[in-house]
C-alpha cells in the first residue's frame, strides 16, 4: 500500500525512464518503487553490460524452442534430459511447467524423463485439455516403450482436475499410473517444496487409484 | 462465557467508549440511530472478527478517523482472555487473542461463540434460498472447522463445471471425459456437505420446535424441513439425469447448491405468504434460539446472545416469555436493545429478574443500574 502511495508522487524527469519503468513493473512481483530501483542500477552500468542484458531477452522470446517430446524449455530439437542416453525413458514424470522440472532436477534423485503440460486445466480460467499438452502425453504412452507414469503436480483442486483426467485418459494403456505423496498443504506448489522433501515424495510415490463410475 | 469488558474506539459512531458488563443481562437503551446496534456489531467482531450487518471492515472505521479497535475482556470459567481487533485504513486487519496475533482468522472462529437475533434476519423467511443456506452454513461452520473448506471447494468446482457447460454451448466440443471428471469432483466435496446439513437438520428441527411451542404457547403449527435433491437418489446419478437440462441452461441445476430450508405453517402453507408479521418473527426468534441450544450442546459452555430491537413486532405477551425463556438458565449472558428505557424496567421487573441498563445518547454510553 506505502508503494502504491509512492506510486501517485512518482513524478518523472525523462519519458524514458518513465517508459522503462512501466515496462519492468509489468513483471510479476514487481512493484513501481523495485521497477525504478532496477532501471536506476541499469543506467548506472555500463553500455555492454546492459547490451548483454536486452540481448538475453530479445533472443529469449526469438530463439527458444520447446522439446518436441517432452514440452519443456530447450534451445535444441530435442532436450538434453530426452536425449540422454543416461536416462530411463521407460519413466515419465508429468509436470505443470519448466520451474517443476528444474525443482525435480535439483533433487538428483529422479532419473527419468519429463512431460511438460503447460498447465492446468481450469474450464473458469479458460484452460481446457486441449489447450495442454494431454494429447501427446497420450501419444507418447501409446507409442509404447513406458513403464510407468509419475504425475506431480500441485495439490491444489485443479491440480486434482487434471490428475484425474490424465489417469482417465491413460488407464487403459497397461502402464503405471502414480502420484507424488503429497504432504505438500493444500494449494503448496511444487516449485516450493524443498529438495529433501520433493525427492522424498518421488521415491516414495504411489499409485494412483481411483473408482471410476 | 461472558464478556466482562468492552472498549470501542474509532468505530462507527463512537470515538471512544468504555463499559463494564453484568454477567446475565445488559440492556443498551436510546433513541433510534443512537448507536445502540453498533454497540452489538463490535460484540460480533470479537467472535466472529466480522460485522454482522457490513462486509467491508474499513467502512466500520468513524468518518475522519485511520483506524478502530474493539476490545473485549472475556472470563471463560474464571480465565480471562482478551481479545482485540483492529484495522487501519488500507492495511490488513489484526486480530488478537491476548495479544498474540492469529495467522488464521478461522482459528479464533467458534472460540467465543454468539447468536445475533436481528430485524434483518426476516430475509431469511422473506429472500432466495442462499439466504437459508447461509444460515445453515454459519451455524454449521462454528462448530466444525473442515466444514467451510468444503464448502468453499464445491463452490470451486461448480464454478468450473458451469465454466465448462458454457464453453460447450459456445460450440467447443464438450470433452465428457472432463465432465465426468469435475461431476466426481463435485460428488466427493457435495455429498459430505448434504451428510453434515443433514445430520445438523435432525438435531436442529426438535430445538426449533421446543422454541417456538415455548414462545407462542398456542397450536399454531408451523414446521421446518430440510430439502435437497440429493435425498432423492444418488449425487452421480442426478448429475446425469440433468446433463441435457444442464447443457440447455449451461449451468449445473442439480446439487447442494440448490438445498433449500421450508418454512410452513397451518399444514403446509407457505410462511412468507400465509404466516403473520408476528408469526414470522417468532418463527425467526425460534430458529435463532435453536442456534443457540445448538451452539450450546456442541461447545458445552453458553454463547453470548443479542438480541437487536426484538419488542418491536412482539406483543407484550410474547416479550414476556421470551425474556422468561432467555434470561433463565438455560441461557447465558444476553445484550439487547430497545428505544425505551422504561419498557426494559417494566418487563425485567415483571419477571423479577435482574438487567444493567446503559442509556445510550450520541455516542456516550451512561449505565443507569449500578446495582443491574
Ligand atoms: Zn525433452
Amino acid at each position: 500500500m506505502w508503494e502504491k502511495k509512492y506510486l501517485c508522487v512518482m513524478n518523472f524527469s525523462s519519458k524514458l525512464l518513465e517508459q522503462a519503468v512501466a515496462e519492468f513493473g509489468r513483471l510479476p512481483g514487481v512493484g513501481q518503487k523495485t521497477a525504478l530501483r532496477l532501471v536506476l542500477h541499469l543506467l548506472s552500468q555500463p553500455e555492454a553490460e546492459v547490451s548483454r542484458f536486452t540481448e538475453a531477452l530479445d533472443r529469449l522470446k526469438r530463439e527458444i524452442r520447446y522439446c518436441t517430446t517432452c514440452h519443456n524449455v530447450s534451445d535444441t530439437a530435442v532436450c538434453e534430459i530426452c536425449a540422454s542416453h543416461k536416462r530411463d525413458g521407460a519413466l515419465i514424470c508429468v509436470v505443470e511447467d519448466t520451474r517443476d522440472v528444474m525443482a525435480i532436477e535439483n533433487t538428483d534423485q529422479y532419473h527419468g524423463v519429463y512431460h511438460v503440460l503447460g498447465g492446468l486445466i481450469s474450464p473458469m480460467d479458460g484452460v481446457g485439455p486441449s489447450d495442454l499438452q494431454i494429447d501427446s502425453l497420450v501419444k507418447r504412452v501409446e507409442a509404447g516403450g513406458v513403464r510407468e507414469v509419475i504425475v506431480a503436480l500441485s495439490a491444489t483442486m485443479e491440480g486434482d482436475t487434471t490428475i484425474f483426467y490424465l489417469y482417465k485418459k491413460l488407464k487403459d494403456f497397461g502402464v503405471q499410473i502414480s502420484t507424488i505423496a503429497r504432504g505438500i498443504s493444500f494449494g503448496g506448489e511444487l516449485e516450493y517444496v524443498d529438495e529433501v522433501t520433493l525427492g522424498r515424495s518421488i521415491a516414495t510415490r504411489v499409485p494412483y487409484e481411483r473408482s471410476i463410475a | 462465557m461472558w464478556l466482562k469488558q468492552l472498549a470501542v474506539l474509532n468505530f462507527k459512531n463512537y470515538t471512544e467508549v468504555t463499559l463494564h458488563f453484568a454477567p446475565e443481562v445488559n440492556a443498551f437503551t436510546g433513541a433510534n440511530g443512537a448507536g445502540k446496534t453498533n454497540l452489538l456489531d463490535a460484540i460480533h467482531y470479537l467472535s466472529l472478527c466480522k460485522s454482522f450487518f457490513n462486509p467491508i471492515d474499513s467502512q466500520q472505521i468513524r468518518r475522519d478517523a485511520d483506524w478502530f479497535m474493539v476490545q473485549g475482556e472475556f472470563d471463560k470459567d474464571g480465565q480471562a482472555d482478551t481479545v482485540a481487533c483492529s484495522l487501519k485504513r488500507n492495511q490488513k486487519k489484526q486480530f488478537k487473542k491476548n495479544k498474540k496475533a492469529y495467522s488464521r482468522l478461522a482459528d479464533h472462529i467458534g472460540q467465543f461463540p454468539l447468536v445475533m437475533v436481528s430485524p434483518s434476519d426476516s430475509a431469511i423467511v422473506t429472500d432466495g434460498s442462499e439466504e437459508r443456506r447461509r444460515f445453515v452454513d454459519n451455524v454449521i461452520s462454528q462448530t466444525d472447522l473442515a466444514y467451510l473448506d468444503g464448502l468453499i471447494a464445491y463452490n470451486k468446482c461448480l464454478a468450473q463445471r458451469n465454466s465448462l457447460l458454457k464453453q460447450a454451448a459456445r460450440g467447443s466440443k464438450l470433452d465428457s471425459s472432463l465432465l465426468e471428471v469435475l461431476d466426481m469432483q463435485l460428488v466427493e466435496f457435495g455429498v459430505p456437505i448434504f451428510e453434515k446439513r443433514r445430520a445438523f437438520m435432525a438435531e436442529f428441527i426438535p430445538e426449533f420446535d421446543n422454541h417456538y411451542r415455548f414462545l407462542t404457547d398456542t397450536a399454531e403449527t408451523v414446521s421446518l424441513v430440510y430439502e435437497s435433491q440429493l435425498m432423492h437418489a444418488p449425487f452421480g446419478t442426478l448429475l446425469e439425469q440433468y446433463l441435457d437440462r444442464d447443457r440447455l441452461l449451461e449451468r449445473t441445476n442439480v446439487g447442494i447448491h440448490k438445498d433449500d430450508l421450508l418454512f410452513t405453517i397451518h399444514g403446509d402453507m407457505p410462511l412468507k405468504k400465509f404466516g403473520s408479521q408476528g408469526q414470522q418473527k417468532s418463527f425467526l426468534i425460534a430458529l435463532k434460539l435453536a442456534q443457540y441450544s445448538f451452539l450450546h450442546r456442541q461447545k458445552g459452555f453458553k454463547p453470548l446472545l443479542l438480541l437487536d430491537d426484538i419488542f418491536d413486532k412482539l406483543d407484550d405477551h410474547r416479550t414476556r416469555k421470551l425474556m422468561q425463556m432467555v434470561s433463565a438458565d438455560d441461557f447465558g449472558q444476553i445484550f439487547l436493545t430497545d428505544t425505551d428505557s422504561m419498557r426494559i424496567n417494566r418487563i425485567f421487573d415483571e419477571i423479577n429478574r435482574r438487567v444493567r441498563i446503559f442509556e445510550i445518547n450520541s455516542c456516550t454510553a451512561r449505565q443507569l443500574e449500578k446495582n443491574g
